[in-house]
């Protein structure tokens, strides 16, 4: 556990009496009691029972299931299931298709990650600094984030419409050409992570105005008292303070930005002429619309490999810092 | 005279709130008054780019048809009307697909919470066989991306009957590793005296699961409810999936496949989106404090 997740847990921490770091770290007085009390206690079993059945059904069987699938040609019709060995992942690896969702993802990714991150953070400092306003701008940042990709289709697609779309609207108010937000293939990218960073952005918000919250007040009496100006407070105290929790919010929206798919699929259905159908949105054709499951399962593994090294090499410092 | 003193405990509340909101600003921005309407200009423009497409939503679905098909403006000129709400209410499914968004957010929920501290009591506070193995397994099924799951478990669920059914919707939905962690570490904290007292006196497991660990965990467990709750109202991707037939179909998916049923009639696709965004966002509205806070600390999820 690293020192921002503890100042993002701290409002919470603080409600509960009793709440004490010290309880769980090995070695104390506590967890030499608790052991021996524990030592008695066999029903673990029952209580994880419920939470591994579920586990084991619907996590750990179908991840098993979709590996064996990737050795064969199975069909969503249940015919033909005959182990072709590596035949899927061979054609995969030479399916320009895979290559290019691939990278449309990552262009996603790219594209949206930035904007999410920096706005998120602008967003959190102007509220952080207390002006009048508070419920107002917290509601205001964070509403899209509650409403489900669905109804955000309906509102974008909206407001994206050509000529009579809010957007064609100001443009041509402007005097400005009328742009094809998500007809136009250098365009759609663009527009799609727009509404991306638009929908999402609250959550991101969010986790930075906790971690702001965690800052002591101290710190910033102390800068005041040594003169510090308002920016000089912002770039040596504030800043430098939330460079962990950017780091995990860095990574928590790369890993939520490379599955995309509902609003690219809602949007554009992967078009125009499908630049940008991301990874997700392959995979789903390939199984529920050329009814290819063996061939769908071994892009999905191609894609969880990726991530998981992705993860994997994001976790080691982690562990160092702990 | 309860009445009374719950708005004076109120009044107080906001009071210093003002504050510390106050003392806040001449902390991060100082005195100032230049730099002070300087990050209000900046609030006030980002909050309005950020409420523009609710609100044209908004006002688009109390338009008539004829002028929501003309170019976008932000007040209607040819009246009010709630004519699309009207259409949709009695022609569509929507109070349908809303009600089984509902059965199926709460029962994710409720089941999520559940086996979840369950599990996180096991691992927190029992000793058993394969306890390690156990939480060394969970602690990886986190990083395994649900969403690459969706061709094997369809087939499963084909294979289990479960296709079109709300056990095939909610079931797959109920895995949620990163909040056994955020429980545990929640449940880790408890003061050991109280639980061994308990257990000295012969309370079982299951009496001091229900009766200290639970009530005591009552703030994290409201942030995790909270927050799967968000994520099953708005699941898109596996109830798409699993769903063809339209009378178990939820709000997100029902939603999705309203566009050609209506043609370009934008006042009524407005109207099911404010009536299917409405719920959430009056839950937040009255609820926002908690929100704000439940999110804020399940967000970060294992890390």
């Amino acid at each position: 556990m690293t020192a921002s997740n503890a100042s993002v847990t701290a409002p919470l921490g603080r409600a509960l009496p009793g709440r004490r770091a010290s309880a769980s770290r090995p070695g104390t007085h506590a967890e030499t009691a608790r052991k021996s009390m524990r030592e008695r206690d066999r029903s673990g079993y029952l209580f994880v029972a419920p939470f591994a059945l579920a586990t084991g059904l619907f996590l750990v069987l179908p991840t098993l299931y979709g590996l064996w699938m990737s050795f064969t040609n199975q069909s969503l019709t249940g015919t033909g299931s005959e182990f072709i060995g590596f035949a899927n992942y061979a054609e995969a690896f030479s399916d320009p298709q895979v290559w290019q969702t691939l990278w449309h993802t990552v262009w996603f990714t790219i594209l949206s990650t930035v904007p999410l991150v920096v706005v998120a953070l602008v967003m959190a400092l102007l509220v952080h600094t207390g002006l009048p306003g508070q419920w107002v701008w917290r509601m205001s940042f964070f509403a899209p984030y509650l409403l489900t990709s669905a109804v955000v289709w309906h509102l974008s697609n909206w407001m994206f419409q050509p000529d009579i779309g809010l957007l064609d609207t100001w443009m041509t108010g402007l005097g400005l050409q009328p742009l094809g937000w998500l007809t136009d293939e250098n365009v759609a990218m663009f527009s799609i992570a727009g509404v991306t960073v638009w929908w999402t952005v609250g959550f991101n918000f969010l986790l930075y105005l906790a971690a702001l919250q965690g800052i002591p007040a101290q710190q910033y009496e102390a800068a005041t008292i040594d003169g510090a100006g308002g920016w000089q407070r912002l770039f040596s105290i504030t800043l430098p303070q939330l460079r962990t929790i950017t780091g995990v919010i860095v990574v928590l929206q790369l890993l939520a930005s490379l599955k995309v798919f509902d609003q690219i699929y809602l949007l554009t259905k992967g078009g125009p002429n499908g630049s940008t159908r991301p990874i997700l949105e392959y995979i789903y054709d390939m199984g529920f619309t050329n009814y290819r499951l063996g061939y769908a399962s071994a892009i999905s593994y191609v894609f969880f490999a990726l991530i998981l090294v992705f993860t994997l090499v994001r976790l080691m410092p982690a562990r160092k810092e702990a | 005279m309860a009445v009374a003193d719950i708005s004076a405990v109120r009044r107080t509340k906001a009071a210093q709130d003002r504050a510390e909101n106050r003392a806040l600003t001449k902390l991060t921005i100082g005195p100032s008054p230049w730099a002070r309407a300087g990050a209000l200009a900046a609030l006030v423009v980002l909050a309005g780019i950020w409420l523009v497409p609710l609100f044209w939503g908004a006002v688009t679905s109390f338009k008539h048809e004829a002028e929501a098909a003309l170019p976008a403006s932000l007040w209607p000129t040819m009246g009010w009307t709630l004519d699309a709400y009207q259409k949709v209410l009695s022609n569509s499914e929507l109070p349908l697909w809303m009600w089984n968004s509902l059965v199926v957010a709460v029962l994710v929920t409720a089941l999520t919470v559940l086996i979840s501290a369950m599990a996180a009591f096991a691992f927190s506070q029992t000793l058993f066989k394969g306890r390690a193995l156990m939480q060394w397994l969970t602690i990886a099924s986190i990083m395994m991306p649900g969403q690459i799951l969706i061709v094997p478990l369809f087939r499963e669920m084909q294979v289990l009957g479960l296709v079109d059914t709300f056990a095939g919707i909610v079931l797959p939905q109920v895995v949620a590793p990163v909040m056994v962690f955020i429980l545990k570490r929640f449940f880790d904290a408890i003061p050991q005296e109280l639980l061994d007292a308990a257990r000295i006196d012969g309370a079982s497991s299951w009496r001091l699961f229900w009766t200290i660990v639970l009530p005591l965990s009552r703030s994290i467990l409201v942030a995790v409810a909270i927050f799967v709750f968000i994520g099953a109202w708005n699941n898109f991707l596996w109830p798409f999936i699993i769903t063809t037939d339209p009378q178990f179909m939820t709000l997100p998916v029902g939603l999705s496949t309203v566009k050609d049923a209506y043609g370009v009639q934008y006042a009524q696709n407005m109207a099911s989106a404010m009536i299917a965004a409405l719920p959430l966002l009056v839950v937040f509205m009255l609820f926002q404090r908690r929100i704000v806070q439940g999110v804020a600390t399940t967000g970060m999820g294992g890390q």
